[in-house]
């Protein structure tokens, strides 16, 4: 991290020789790779999919999983590293990776069947097939509980029928995680195969946010599949929620990597353009808005620190999830805001990342449960009260 | 096939590098280090070697404090075999004989078809060490190769000359090769490869078994150079002034 972006609290004394090796390695890839390409991709409105199976042969898909679950088996933290970095590009990259890891390769991981983990797992860590996530739907987002896809047995078969919105990847992937309810009211969930009858998808076009990433709306009508391609291991709302603590986790670590970007770019600008007698960084109000951007910054970035130990530990809370999620996305928005304005006109133009960013984190801020929703979580934690129906 | 990489751990590119108290060095201790650029592309020759090849062992070799460590792991998380760390906690960017005779000294047992160097390290840039380590060991010795091609017992090299002109040289085996940077694309580290550089060894050698010289070379002052602004206002008639510019076109500027 020191080299790497501000480390005020020298974070960077506290990681392995390894988790520093693996968060340089991302840096490099992304910013040789990636950042050359990005304001093309985001200008089109495309992901450069070129990039997927360079992305698993470095092991960035799903990288703390172990190696016999497509993953690298690197720590938590290092696993974090890796989407700081990626986010640092885009976050486009780092959603991408996110769905792989966290949604799709974790579940088939946790829950699946051993005959699902070896059809899928490897080749997912591979980035040779891509997977999405369908939980989210038309008229249910921040309360997954009232979805209207319904699983239905049918001898030895089930028929999917239903909806699911907002899923980054849905067009483009192989492999589909549809979580559904069955005719007792119990939530389920299944892989679904690219081309299945019945199955069909299509994009979400003119987003002004997350432009260099595939966004799609999945569709069931009468699905037929075996009871194989059901995740044997899960019922109820625990399968997809416990999916997106783990998203969640790399979210946190990215809006670091995120507001580090923007940060460097207003730092940098601030000491190199002149206005009046000296540079700008040299004026009370930008330093106090430099001073409140760092200051925030290093706190986020203890949070996802200590987060990324307890998760290595065994003792990470998803609470205490929500807390750095939340936290961290309202951050990076607002870091990625001031960064803009000490970049004065320049700053709207694609010449700098901060506005992309911008763009970016009000997806970020409003997906994997929105900021409200991680306030309730937290509400209901410190009171022992839900303040949302249950 | 047995290629030992010479690989120097140097300030980054984008390191502050503030003086020493001395004036003598770069102040260690506020200084980000890296894997000397050259030197990786270096490593990446080696490892497109032994796999060309089909056998063989590529050894990561630093010399240098403590820290120096990490470019060997680094060395062998992107694919080299095993290490050897030479521990010298004294100055390393002063003297490249001593250095080399140091090198020379442990290298000499293990035997090495092949020694790969970066062309010159990015903080010192002397560029001597890869060529005297191959004097001292009696190898055939090139510098600035920009192609590599193993043939039996022969290493056919490709150097880049002066102007735009390229020749190959024809070298019989073992040899000291020193390696222009951009013949080839570095790998990243696979996280696989990070994950497994722990478990492959890492010989010490500690100092007292390769000092075997005297330093000769020591760096007396480190500057930044000053800029300096000097006005000079001609006075006199035209003819004086005249004679003065051409002096100065002449004596200072040199364009005359």
């Amino acid at each position: 991290m020191k080299e790497l972006g501000p480390d005020f609290y020298n974070i960077t004394d506290l990681l392995t020789e390894e988790e520093l090796l693996i968060q340089q390695t991302a840096h490099d890839f992304v910013q040789t790779e990636f950042m050359p390409l990005i304001n093309q991709h985001y200008e089109n409105a495309t992901f450069p999919m070129d990039l997927v199976p360079k992305l698993g042969e470095l092991g960035f898909m799903g990288s703390a999983l172990p190696e016999e679950s497509g993953g690298a088996g690197v720590s938590n933290v290092a696993y974090g590293l890796i989407l700081h970095e990626l986010e640092r590009g885009d976050s486009g990259l780092r959603s991408f990776a996110s769905v792989q890891g966290a949604l799709v390769m974790y579940p088939i991981h946790t829950y699946g069947s051993d005959e699902q983990k070896t059809k899928w797992l490897p080749e997912l860590g591979a980035g040779t097939k891509i997977g999405c996530f369908g939980l989210t739907e038309p008229n249910f987002g921040s309360n997954p509980g009232g979805m209207v896809t319904r699983c239905k047995r049918d001898g030895d078969d089930w028929i999917l029928n239903g909806n699911k919105m907002w899923i980054t990847n849905g067009s483009v992937a192989d492999v589909s995680v549809v979580w559904t309810r069955d005719e007792d009211g119990i939530v389920r969930g299944f892989l679904l195969e690219k081309g299945m009858e019945g199955f069909t998808s299509s994009d979400i076009h003119g987003k002004l946010s997350l432009r260099a990433s595939v966004t799609s709306e999945l569709s069931m009508a009468n699905v037929r599949v075996p009871d194989s391609a059901r995740l044997p291991n899960v019922e109820g709302l625990k399968g997809p929620l416990s999916c997106l603590t783990q998203a969640r986790f790399g979210i946190a670590w990215g809006m670091v990597g995120a507001a580090v970007d923007c940060y460097n770019t207003a730092v940098d600008y601030s000491k190199e353009r002149k206005q009046f007698s000296k540079p700008i960084a040299g004026f009370q109000l930008t330093q106090a808005k430099l001073a409140e951007m760092v200051t925030c910054l290093t706190e986020a970035q203890l949070l996802v620190y200590r987060l990324g130990r307890l998760k290595d530990e065994g003792k990470m809370t998803f609470q205490q999830v929500s807390m750095a999620k939340r936290n961290n996305c309202a951050m990076a928005r607002d870091i990625a805001r001031t960064s803009r304005e000490i970049l004065g006109a320049n700053g709207i133009t694609e010449d700098y990342s901060p506005l992309r960013h911008m763009a970016n984190i009000e997806s970020v801020y409003t997906y994997e449960g929105t900021h409200e929703m991680h306030s309730l979580i937290l509400g209901q934690e410190v009171t022992g009260m839900a303040a949302y129906d249950t | 096939m047995k290629i030992a990489v010479l690989i120097k751990q140097v300030p980054g590119s984008e390191s502050p590098l503030p003086l020493n108290s001395t004036q003598t060095w770069v102040d260690e201790p506020q200084v980000t280090y890296t894997m000397n650029p050259p030197d990786n592309y270096a490593l990446e020759e080696a490892l497109l070697i032994k796999e060309n090849v089909g056998d063989g062992e590529v050894v990561a070799v630093s010399l240098g404090p403590e820290r120096v460590k990490k470019v060997i792991r680094e060395g062998l998380a992107k694919g080299a075999d095993r290490g050897i760390y030479l521990e010298e906690n004294s100055q390393i960017e002063t003297d490249p004989l001593s250095i080399a005779r140091s090198f020379a000294s442990v290298l000499q047992d293990e035997n090495f078809d092949l020694i790969l160097t970066g062309l010159q390290s990015d903080d010192a840039g002397m560029g001597q060490t890869g060529v005297l380590i191959g004097e001292l060991l009696g190898l055939s010795t090139a510098t600035l190769a920009v192609q590599t091609n193993i043939q039996d017992e022969q290493i056919r090299v490709k150097r880049e000359l002066e102007s735009g002109w390229f020749q190959w040289v024809k070298l019989p085996l073992p040899a000291s090769i020193s390696i222009q940077s951009g013949l080839n694309t570095p790998r990243y580290p696979s996280l696989k490869g990070i994950m497994g550089a722990k478990k492959k060894e890492i010989r010490v050698i500690p100092a007292s078994e390769h000092q075997t010289a005297e330093k000769t070379q020591t760096i007396k002052k480190v500057f930044v150079p000053q800029t300096t602004k000097k006005t000079e206002v001609i006075e006199g008639n035209a003819d004086t002034a005249a004679a003065r510019i051409l002096e100065i076109l002449k004596s200072d500027v040199k364009v005359l």
